[in-house]
């Protein structure tokens, strides 16, 4: 085979999975709009869930969605970006518990979704914390479950601020946290910002440890911080169980708004990401 | 240093270095009053007084037995092949080595008389009497303006922070070029128009020493006579030390030059930096008292 038939199979191969996960990609976004937006009405947004398939809506799991994606973004990101400044400016990588905390969070970041519900389910719902089956406790869930990604994304962000403007800073009579806070979390600002909102938006989707913890599937009222709660993920699922076809109508109309809110949010990342660019 | 003795350097060096040495040397030299005795240079004020000073990193030793005067007013140049161990021996004069972990340093170093590593010296305020300009220019990913204000901004001054910008863009050669766009991103300017600005930034917090290491290395021949004609105009008004593996830029514009070769330990294996010799430029170049600093300054070895 010639060098020249090589290079081309091989484009061919990338062209060929490039497609594969194009094409599944397309394909569910189009079976779900057309699914979908029959049902996508004022309805969905305003009217509470419904035995009645025609007066339903999720307008509690949209609300406890933005309610989480508020409170996560107050919780995490500010222990994920003060933990991995501590890692990677402060901490001294041979002491043995912060190789330990590395490994730990390295982890951390792999275990199963469903494992932080057990977690939560035994020590926040319950046990030491016992906030009960509210919506802080799957806050706080997914807090966790996000929170080594996002240290690992603003730990990838910090690190690539390059030593010599950390060396610049400090030979000018800058102390540590002069140099921390003024060059380092400055230029690496749309590194953490696109890391952790990523993080976010995966975590807004997640089902699994809310239904652990006992997130309710009907839910009539607007949801409070430390009220009962759904979430539109867990909302989508139970509607998809249920047999009446004008529920899974409804249930497409519902993944059309989460994948919204997903979307808005990737948005906002890379709209941070380009501001911060600009201005220096 | 003179026009004859200059001669006597360049056939030698000229070839091995040809390729970041302007062409304008000869010239330049003439015009430039080095060659001041020694004993004159050694009636100045001794800024900094290094006694017996050993580096290491973990358990590996990388200067000896380091000792050394540096006078006010004074370039002084650190010469010597890579490895040798004078970049880390600038270090020592603005405690930069403090920021690598298993750094050691021991000895004396003083500065005006005071113990630059005594306990309640805070090493903050070192660097900011001790201004440093590295081999490649760093400048922040901030304006020009936020640049050279950093070091005011970070001791907290906040009046008059116009008019030493000015001040010390002007002092570095820079004011000219950028007085109309101090806004634009210092990324903007050129490599060597960045390195004045790095300049500028460190005369900002007021220093009284100035310590470049190979601050021409990254730089054209144009951008390199630019910074050498700088180090002379500056040395009025700070002491210069500056580390390079010039040597023609070494003869152009310091006063005094050291020496540092690498010196096998006991073990055989063990590489460690030494201060070989230390003397006038003129001196230095010319008759050498050690076969090592000779070698070196002929082309010999390096």
């Amino acid at each position: 085979m010639s060098r020249r038939t090589k290079s081309r199979l091989f484009v061919a191969a990338m062209m060929l999975c490039l497609g594969v996960s194009f094409g599944t990609l397309a394909w569910l976004l189009v079976t779900t709009l057309i699914d979908g937006i029959p049902a996508l009405s004022q309805q969905l947004f305003i009217d509470p869930p419904s035995t009645v398939a025609e007066e339903a809506g999720a307008r509690p799991a949209i609300l406890a969605t933005v309610y989480l994606a508020a409170l996560l973004l107050l919780m995490a990101v500010p222990v994920g970006v003060l933990t991995a400044i501590y890692l990677e400016e402060y901490a001294r990588k041979e002491r043995w518990y912060n190789r330990l905390l590395e490994l730990n969070i390295q982890n951390l970041a792999a275990v199963p979704s469903i494992v932080y519900g057990i977690l939560g389910l035994a020590f926040v719902v319950r046990g030491p914390v016992s906030v009960g089956r509210v919506l802080l406790a799957g806050a706080i869930i997914l807090t966790l479950l996000v929170l080594p990604t996002v240290i690992i994304a603003s730990r990838e962000a910090i690190r690539a601020v390059p030593g010599s403007i950390r060396q610049g800073g400090y030979a000018l009579g800058a102390t540590k946290w002069q140099v921390v806070s003024r060059q380092v979390l400055p230029a690496s600002i749309p590194g953490i910002a696109t890391g952790s909102i990523l993080a976010l938006s995966r975590a807004v989707g997640e089902t699994a440890p809310l239904l652990l913890i006992g997130a309710l599937q009907y839910v009539a009222f607007d949801p409070t911080i430390l009220g009962a709660f759904t979430a539109l993920p867990v909302q989508i699922y139970t509607w998809v169980k249920l047999p009446d076809p004008a529920f899974q109508t409804l249930a497409a109309a519902g993944i059309i708004v989460l994948l919204a809110i997903v979307l808005s949010m990737n948005a906002i990342a890379i709209f941070l990401r380009n501001r911060y660019r600009q201005t220096w | 240093m003179t026009q004859m003795e200059s001669e006597q350097i360049a056939p030698t060096t000229r070839p091995r270095l040809s390729a970041d040495s302007p062409s304008i040397d000869s010239g330049r030299i003439a015009e430039v009053s080095l060659g001041t005795p020694r004993e004159e240079i050694e009636r100045r004020e001794r800024v900094f007084h290094v006694d017996d000073l050993d580096v290491s990193y973990g358990d590996n030793l990388v200067l000896r037995d380091v000792s050394i005067d540096i006078f006010e007013h004074t370039v002084t140049a650190f010469i010597g092949p890579s490895g040798c161990g004078k970049s880390t021996f600038i270090r020592c004069f603005n405690r930069m080595n403090d920021l690598i972990p298993n750094a050691r340093v021991t000895g004396t170093v003083e500065y005006h008389g005071r113990d630059l590593y005594a306990r309640v010296v805070d090493p903050v305020e070192v660097r900011r009497r001790i201004g440093m300009v590295f081999q490649k220019p760093n400048p922040f990913p901030k304006s020009i303006y936020d640049n050279v204000a950093f070091g005011p901004r970070v001791l907290g001054t906040k009046h008059g922070l116009d008019e030493r910008v000015e001040r010390c863009l002007r002092r570095a050669a820079l004011w000219d070029e950028v007085k109309n766009r101090l806004g634009d991103s210092a990324l903007s300017l050129s490599g060597g128009q960045q390195q004045r600005l790095c300049i500028a930034r460190a005369l900002a917090t007021e220093p009284d020493v100035l310590l470049m290491d190979e601050p021409a290395s990254a730089l054209d021949p144009i951008a390199t006579a630019a910074i050498e004609d700088l180090m002379r105009e500056l040395k009025r008004d700070y002491t210069i030390i500056v580390v390079t593996h010039n040597m023609q830029q070494a003869a152009r514009v310091a006063d005094l030059t050291a020496f540092f070769s690498v010196e096998l330990g006991e073990d055989g294996v063990d590489r460690h930096g030494v201060l070989v010799e230390y003397d006038t430029t003129t001196k230095l170049f010319t008759q050498p008292a050690d076969r090592r600093t000779e070698d070196y300054v002929t082309g010999r070895f390096g």
